[in-house]
């Protein structure tokens, strides 16, 4: 799958890979409003990855369900649709709309982002906060309902259970970590929000401490996204316990690593003479 | 403009000046169409502290030879590397990326190309495609020193040349927007700009002032290039718009620049 906000809608990479051939695109981070984001400088390069500060510019639920998506119907089997709000009525809202498009086939529950002033990652940081938002949209929302963690917390697997425990069907983790640049010249920090999310390869040895916490704690589906920057470290978040994964950030860095990296599990499970890719799930040796 | 993600070979680097590198690629493929304004994302490896591509203006594309020419403004840690790589280092990019100059209207029109620095750059195949579709474009460079200065005898194919040195050394003394070509008549009808965004802003003021059309072409931090990431955003009359590919190029009448 494709992190939401890396890939765009999906149109954008195009004329790089074969979009059919991903698991699901994971579409831009909605919410029920127009939200014209955070100001610019909104990106900060970091050693082994980047800070960003978006703070989920999009145009609203309605505007994607009328001009959007019915340019990006069919583009994949499964178009996932990452909703995120400020309070849980606009989560519920933006959901009840995203329900009646057809070719969504899940929503991704953005309760972790760092870059928005009010809610985003404050309902995903406390196990109550979580739970309640999950609550709320599992009344509302039939289809499969994945809910998209945050890292910046104490304990990651007592949300991912809080949320079990509300009927989400999947956990995917995680969003960006909390962090900061400051441009030692200027004496100013390099964001215009001063902190922003920080991802790529720099990430992933949480990331995958996390994936493997979570899935020893829950029984649905853990989604595993952190760093991911070939098949390699796909294979690792898969032998962690991830039943699928999210390519983010790599995507910016070559906008073909998506189909690479599923050629790349294809070869290893061939080399290993694993039949299915089922068989590497959670199967570390500790 | 259908996209590619192409390894290119490093045919020469040229070091045209001080931390200014020239440098020229080819691929074993015909290049695809690129439009004056466009950009390339070039990949660099070997370099601990460099994770994202680097955008890079197009600066010329010789069909004849079938090669690419990047500017190089060696001044972080990827440029730096970049430039120092060994002929025939195979290096990837993805590109065409962005919008483009727009084209003008008519014959008769006068045109004024003003450069500062790296951004000269583009101005160098705007020129090129503007003299190849029958137009004398004007160009006015603008550097601190005559060393910075860049490209002149290219410039000089496809047009008249002005320069303004910050010391003197080279053409009018000062600022591009205090040249006298501005002054010359019939006046100028349309002006492109590629520079620092100092620079863009007077030459943009100046345009705005004297009512001419004037397109200016942004270098806003960028990660995808595709429009995927929204970080290069430019707060525009349409709100915020990523530079990578509703720009690098914006007439000034759509930014909101205090002008």
């Amino acid at each position: 799958m494709t992190a939401s906000g890396t890939f765009g809608y999906g149109p954008e990479f195009s004329d790089f890979i074969d979009v059919t051939r991903l698991g699901a695109v994971i579409v831009k981070g909605t919410t029920l409003n127009y939200r014209e984001g955070n100001p610019y400088p909104r990106m900060a390069e970091t050693p082994s990855g980047m800070l960003n500060a978006v703070g989920l510019q999009n145009k609203g639920v309605n505007y994607f369900a009328e001009h959007i998506y019915p340019s990006i119907k069919g583009l994949n089997d499964n178009i996932i649709v990452n909703v995120s709000g400020s309070q849980i009525e606009d989560y519920v809202a933006t959901a009840e709309k995203v329900a009646q498009l057809d070719g969504v086939t899940a929503i991704e529950l953005n309760i972790s982002c760092p870059n928005v002033k009010q809610g985003g990652m404050a309902f995903g940081v406390t196990a109550c906060g979580a739970a309640e938002v999950t609550k709320a949209v599992r009344k509302v929302y039939p289809k499969t309902l994945i809910v998209k963690l945050s890292p910046n917390v104490t304990s990651i697997s007592d949300i991912a259970k809080a949320v079990e425990a509300e009927g989400a069907d999947s956990v995917s983790l995680i969003n960006t970590i909390l962090g900061m640049a400051i441009d030692a010249e200027r004496r100013k920090p390099v964001l215009s929000t001063i902190t922003g999310g920080l991802s790529g390869p720099a990430v992933k040895p949480v990331a995958l401490r996390m994936v493997w916490q979570v899935a020893q704690a829950v029984q649905i589906p853990v989604i595993g996204l952190g760093g991911i920057m070939n098949w390699k470290d796909a294979v690792e978040f898969l032998l962690a316990g991830a039943t699928a994964i999210q390519i983010g950030t790599a995507n910016f860095i070559d906008p073909a690593v998506t189909v690479k990296i599923i050629d790349g599990i294809n070869e290893y499970l061939d080399r290993n003479n694993f039949s299915s890719v089922q068989e590497i799930i959670g199967a570390l040796e500790v | 403009m259908k996209k590619y993600i192409s390894d290119l070979r490093l045919v020469s680097t040229e070091e045209l000046s001080s931390d200014y590198f020239l440098m020229k690629f080819t691929s074993n493929e015909p290049l695809p169409e690129m439009l004056p304004g466009q950009f390339v994302e070039v990949k660099v490896d070997n370099s601990p502290t460099t994770f994202l591509r680097r955008p890079i203006s197009v600066n010329y594309v010789d069909k004849e030879t079938n090669e690419l020419w990047l500017l190089i403004h060696a001044i972080g840690d990827g440029t730096r590397v970049l430039s120092a790589l060994p002929v025939n280092s195979i290096v990837n990019m993805v590109y065409p990326l962005g919008n483009s100059f727009t084209m003008p209207e008519k014959a008769s029109e006068r045109l004024l190309l003003v450069g500062g620095g790296v951004g000269t750059a583009p101005m160098l195949y705007l020129g090129a495609q503007l003299y190849a579709h029958g137009f004398h474009p004007t160009f006015l460079l603008g550097a601190r020193t005559a060393s910075g200065i860049l490209q002149l005898e290219h410039f000089e194919r496809f047009g008249a040349v002005f320069c303004t040195t910050e010391d003197g050394t080279m053409g009018e003394k000062g600022f591009v927007t205090q040249h006298s070509v501005l002054a010359s008549q019939p006046a100028f009808s349309r002006i492109y700009s590629c520079g620092p965004k100092p620079m863009m802003m007077a030459v943009a003021s100046y345009a705005r002032k004297n009512n001419i059309p004037c397109e200016v072409s942004l270098e806003n931090t960028m990660a995808c290039g595709v429009g995927a990431c929204l970080c290069c955003v430019e707060d525009t009359q349409k709100g915020n718009v990523c530079v990578c590919t509703e720009g690098p190029v914006f007439n000034i009448n759509q930014l909101k620049w205090p002008i």
